[in-house]
């Protein structure tokens, strides 16, 4: 007995290594977008699809300039929407498929780290998809007001907050048996408040509203964005455990 | 396997004899609105199934959150029995505004805020369901409701807020009614108490429900460990 003892204490903890929650979150954030570098299946399928449905809207819509004024915030948070989804799906099936969901779990860090490096590794697949899709549809219909700093922050904020819920939830449906058609089904309705609060404020900023006029939807989306973040970090655990 | 205990016999019986009271109230006793006539009836059991659907609401989330604390199948049974109950009782809050909202509003559906927001909160509902399905593991699904119910729970006030910033119709008839309000109307005593009556009738139809409900799923599980004892 005594010398079990002896032995638990001759392997101090300290040789387990533990990485602190940043340097873990950082980890999972590099081995996705070094996963994503190589084989940039996820970033070109969303990108495509986003091409795909602004085309599609183009005609669906008749996006002359009149139309365009009401439609244009609506339009990208639609593709966005769409897009977020395909990557989101995407993103945790790898983790499911190869089993690198067991092994990301067996790894001495802390669960809410795997969620934010998920979940910051989405918004940088989100934001990439984004920081193309937005001047692409400026050239094509000649709207330079998307350029400006407020707007670039309402879309900012509104992918957080949809990226925060879309990783939780795409860790759940990916363990379910309809998985991929789930997640949209399970998404959609819980993010209608982002989505809603994004387009109203953005609309208003493409259509010249000051500050002080977006005011409203930005609280609520930050609200949004904050509570979220939270309930997702606290129940993430809930989700992933076997 | 235990038969069905009195006091459920009793609620059950109490229940429909408020449900004959309060369509009495509603239909016969409550006196005609002025302008709008005998459609306002349809008044009495929307706001009662709309509080029972709403209180199951919360139910639901709240006992989400104790199933993530405690572990206990119990707050599970509770919470599956909550959603579905609000759900078939939302719908039924959905189908009456619907029927008075073609004469008084002049169309059957209209995106304000409430509507919206009763809309997405039965989809949330549906979503739970399809999402219970996909699972198998008893453990794994209770994990997964109670955190969807959580979200569902969070999430339904902050649409209800966004979509108020885009407009509202909706009438207010407790507090104070906003000034594009269309169908309002102040309540007589008589009405206030037909109105009274509906919501306390649908509270008690309410835990009647959930209680068959929350039995049902108790019963349930008792086959699946009988199949499970036969099979071993």
């Amino acid at each position: 007995m005594k010398t079990e003892t002896n032995t638990a204490e001759h392997r101090p903890s300290s040789i387990i290594y533990r990485p602190s929650f940043f340097k873990a979150t950082m980890a999972i954030v590099q081995k996705d977008l070094a996963a994503e570098l190589r084989s940039r299946e996820l970033l070109s399928a969303m990108l495509v699809f986003s091409m795909l449905v602004i085309l599609i809207f183009n005609f669906a819509l008749e996006l002359d300039v009149k139309v365009r004024q009401s439609v244009t915030a609506g339009v990208l948070w639609t593709t966005f929407a769409f897009a977020g989804t395909l990557g989101l799906n995407r993103s945790m099936a790898v983790e499911k498929d190869r089993g690198c969901m067991d092994g990301l779990l067996l790894a001495p860090v802390d669960r809410s780290a795997i969620f934010f490096g998920k979940a910051i590794s989405n918004l940088a697949f989100m934001l990439i998809v984004e920081a193309i899709v937005l001047p692409l549809y400026a050239l094509l219909y000649n709207e330079t007001r998307i350029f400006q700093p407020s707007f670039l922050g309402v879309i900012l904020l509104g992918s957080i907050g949809y990226i925060a819920v879309g990783t939780l939830l795409s860790a759940m449906s990916v363990q379910t048996r309809t998985r991929d058609v789930l997640l949209p089904i399970l998404l959609f309705p819980v993010a209608v408040p982002v989505l809603l609060a994004s387009v109203k404020a953005s609309g208003g900023l493409l259509n010249g509203a000051t500050f002080a006029e977006i005011l409203a939807p930005l609280n609520l989306l930050i609200v949004y964005d904050v509570i979220f973040i939270a309930v997702a970090f606290m129940v993430f655990d809930f989700v992933v455990e076997e | 396997m235990q038969s069905k205990p009195i006091a459920l016999t009793i609620l059950d019986i109490v229940s429909i004899i408020v449900l004959g009271v309060a369509t009495y109230l509603a239909l016969v006793f409550a006196p005609t609105e002025l302008v709008m006539g005998d459609v306002q009836r349809v008044f009495y059991f929307h706001v009662g199934t709309a509080w029972v659907g709403l209180v199951g609401f919360v139910l639901a989330a709240v006992s989400g959150i104790a199933y993530l604390i405690t572990k206990n199948m119990k707050w599970d049974r509770f919470e599956v029995a909550a959603v579905e109950v609000s759900t078939m009782f939302f719908f039924i809050t959905i189908v009456l505004g619907s029927i008075w909202a073609r004469p008084a509003w002049n169309t059957w559906w209209t995106w304000d805020p409430r509507l919206t927001t009763a809309a997405v909160t039965e989809l949330i509902y549906i979503a739970y369901f399809m999402l219970r399905q996909g699972i198998e593991d008893p453990d794994k699904r209770a994990r997964f409701g109670a955190v969807y119910a959580l979200l569902g729970g969070l999430s339904a006030p902050i649409t209800f807020m966004v979509i108020r910033l885009f407009r509202t119709i909706h009438p207010v008839v407790i507090g104070n009614a906003s000034a594009e309000a269309q169908g309002g109307f102040d309540m007589t005593a008589d009405m206030r108490t037909a109105f009274f009556f509906a919501l306390f009738a649908f509270t008690v139809i309410f835990i009647d429900m959930m209680w068959h409900r929350i039995r049902l799923s108790s019963l349930q599980e008792k086959v699946e460990e009988l199949k499970l004892n036969v099979s071993m």
